[in-house]
């Protein structure tokens, strides 16, 4: 047996219940601070008379290139999301590059060239960079990290703490769950599938900025990324001690996404996303909200999924297909297919 | 493009259709009736749909053996690790055997800690693993009962055929029928069983006449489906309720009367039944697969001369008593407190097809 005590393991970052448990009692512990408290997806900061959002991410993804997109354009608007979901217009993003020795130059262009582009169609610039290389083997051929700054108005402070939330509030997503995930899983050629399936892979701002013309009651919004829809859910449920009721009648389905789940033993609702958002509004506005996601490319399938309770406070509960109810948990070790 | 959907999944989950179900079992049910699901795929179906919800107090359902990685013996695991250790060694596996704590440690944590121990979705891409790694050893851990058996038996053929020499298979494959027999025959409180679907699937339904004719327990084999399984206790409940045993195929669109033969027959080819350790239920004759003269060169237990440490069972633990239909995860005293999905104390917390980390999941 080997020395096996306290190590970190795959599901230390996988989104669910470990890497949480990682999070609150090592690194918010030891950089204890208002801001990182909240554990928004960008925190906030005061200056001058204004407010900024600052957020920051790292890229690892297998393989670089997929449908829909590549490490690149995931590093650009994974970013932009994390601002625009805090309610922010992005502005200005950084971007650090750890490439492995004998990286393909062809590759790193391509890649580099796909981030440009993304950062000019949401008109904002990278400004900032930095560059590591090291040894063949020292890490999987390129990681990157952007870090983003936007500009917060007084009127949506508060969007990315929850703290709005109340009972009664509808949820909302803006398409189908599981693409990403999915195509990303396609494209290791695990499996013997033939799909036509494409990553999700997308800046919100655009759709993010018509919700927020559409209603001032936005009380909450969050890219579902890793660990899928239940896993933001779940941080809702237990951040601000509410319920929370979902309906699987009205979640929208992307069929390829749920035959490979079905013949695999996955739920959707635990996959990784990168164009996907949670939206959570007072209930007068839900409808209006919905009608102005439809109007944009990464909303035409908005739909009202459930709704916030006052009943079995820190929980999530999806009512299904059959009519039965279920607890949606948190993600504890990353979904493996079926044996049998 | 749009692909044609996957069909007979939704026409199974119709609320319409579990709630006409549901009322039928409550109009027939009288008497209190314990029904084992044997497959771990039921037992996370009924709480994955909250089908015990739609059930009358007169059902009580217990799980059964059928969850592949729980009634892995703790013994089975140290075997594997201890491979793990090896120099040149990839061990490969099914994804949910890693969380399963050893008597000391956990694939998981070997493979932390240095192991090479790589998740495969299929033991062919095991055989990919071992001809792209010549210099290497490369063991499968197989697990499962008739329904992942065949896939084993099929790649030592296969590394047979294309003359890969550096493939071994440590085999823990089991055979459901003589569990069952165990069951049906022991001192056991089932009245009857939910049968295994795919299992059933290869092996046809001759093996349950027994079960209804010498030890008078309703056998119905089951689909995964809400309706599939409300239909299944449906059937269970008349048979109890007229004392009419007999052997009953609801699953009809996958379960053939006489089985997969093909598959039944390689498994003929490559394993020979032996006396098998069950978490739970002990050794049960003849109930384990072990790997024939014939195939010998590709058996890791035959090639590797590895040291197990003894084994200690976690104490307090009750994973056999629930394997066996005699308790309910809740009964346990570990349950949800010293032992949880984080912080395992046995196998049946760990699989996704456990009763205990299903009753955890999916807790009402």
């Amino acid at each position: 047996m080997r020395d096996t005590k306290e190590r970190i393991s795959m599901n230390h970052g996988n989104g669910g219940i470990y890497m949480n448990k990682l999070i609150t009692s090592l690194f918010l512990h030891f950089f204890e601070n208002e801001q990182i408290r909240e554990q928004a997806d960008s925190a906030i900061l005061r200056v001058n008379e204004g407010h900024l959002a600052y957020t920051t991410d790292s890229f690892v993804i297998d393989p670089l290139f997929f449908p829909g997109g590549n490490i690149g354009s995931l590093a650009v608007c994974g970013t932009l999301n994390d601002l625009a979901v805090s309610g922010a217009k992005p502005q200005y993003l950084s971007a650090g590059f750890i490439i492995e020795e004998g990286f393909k130059l062809a590759h790193l262009t391509r890649i580099v060239k796909s981030m440009a582009i993304e950062a000019e169609k949401a008109g904002v610039r990278i400004v900032t960079g930095d560059t590591k290389v090291v040894n063949a083997g020292k890490c999987d051929k390129l990681f990157i990290n952007t870090s983003g700054i936007g500009l917060l108005e007084e009127r949506h402070l508060g969007i990315g703490s929850g703290q709005k939330i109340k009972p009664g509030d509808k949820i909302i997503i803006n398409g189908p769950p599981g693409e990403h995930g999915m195509a990303v899983m396609q494209a290791r050629k695990l499996f013997a599938f033939k799909t036509n399936l494409k990553s999700d892979c997308a800046n919100l701002y655009p759709l993010i900025r018509k919700i927020l013309s559409a209603s001032d009651h936005v009380h909450f919004m969050r890219d579902a990324t890793r660990g899928g829809i239940a896993t933001v859910l779940n941080e809702v449920a237990r951040k601000c001690n509410t319920g929370i009721e979902i309906d699987e009648m009205q979640i929208p389905v992307n069929e390829e996404v749920k035959i490979m789940c079905e013949i695999l033993g996955f739920d959707p609702l635990y996959i990784a996303n990168e164009g996907k958002v949670i939206v959570i509004v007072d209930p007068d506005d839900a409808i209006e909200v919905v009608a102005a996601m439809k109007r944009t490319e990464t909303g035409r399938d908005a739909a009202i999924i459930g709704e916030i309770t006052s009943d079995h406070p820190g929980r999530v509960v999806l009512i299904t297909r059959s009519g039965g109810k279920r607890i949606i948990d948190e993600l504890i070790g990353d979904q493996l297919p079926r044996i049998c | 493009m749009k692909p044609e959907g996957l069909r007979y999944i939704d026409e199974y989950r119709d609320s319409a259709l579990v709630l006409h179900l549901s009322n039928q079992i409550r109009k027939v049910s009288k008497k209190p009736v314990n029904l084992m699901e044997v497959c771990g795929g039921h037992t996370m179906a009924i709480h994955k749909n909250g089908l015990t919800g739609f059930l009358p107090e007169t059902i009580n359902l217990l799980s059964g053996p059928g969850c592949p990685v729980c009634v892995s013996s703790q013994t089975f695991i140290d075997h594997a690790i201890a491979l793990g250790n090896l120099p040149d060694m990839i061990l490969t596996t099914y994804g949910d055997l890693l969380r399963v704590p050893g008597s000391l440690s956990s694939l998981e944590k070997e493979k932390a800690a240095g192991s090479d121990i790589r998740i495969v979705y299929s033991v062919l891409d095991a055989l990919e693993i071992a001809k792209q790694n010549r210099k290497k050893q490369v063991v499968f851990i197989g697990i499962g009962f008739e329904t992942t058996a065949p896939a084993s038996a099929a790649a030592i053929k296969k590394a047979e055929m294309d003359g890969i020499r550096n493939f071994y298979l440590l085999s823990s494959h089991k055979v459901m029928p003589p569990a069952l027999e165990a069951l049906a025959a022991g001192d056991t409180k089932i009245d009857g069983f939910i049968a295994p679907g795919h299992v059933s699937a290869i092996t046809g339904y001759g093996i349950y006449q027994k079960f209804a004719k010498v030890y008078k327990r309703g056998v119905v084999i089951s689909g995964f489906e809400p309706a599939d399984i409300l239909q299944s206790i449906l059937m269970l409940v008349k048979q109890i309720e007229l004392s009419n045993y007999h052997v009953e195929n609801e699953y009809k669109r996958i379960v053939k009367p006489g089985g997969n033969p093909k598959a039944l027959a390689i498994m003929e080819e490559v394993f020979i039944p032996v006396d098998a350790e069950w978490r739970g239920l002990g050794i049960v004759p003849e109930s384990g697969l072990a790997i024939t003269e014939k195939f010998a060169a590709y058996d890791a237990t035959r090639k590797f001369d590895v040291k197990i440490p003894e084994s200690k069972p976690p104490r307090g633990c009750i994973c056999g008593e629930i394997l066996t239909g005699k308790s309910k995860p809740s009964d346990c005293r570990l349950f949800a407190s010293v032992c949880n999905p984080l912080n395992p104390v046995g196998a049946c917390m760990v699989s996704s097809e456990g009763a205990c980390s299903v009753f955890y999941k999916y807790r009402a």
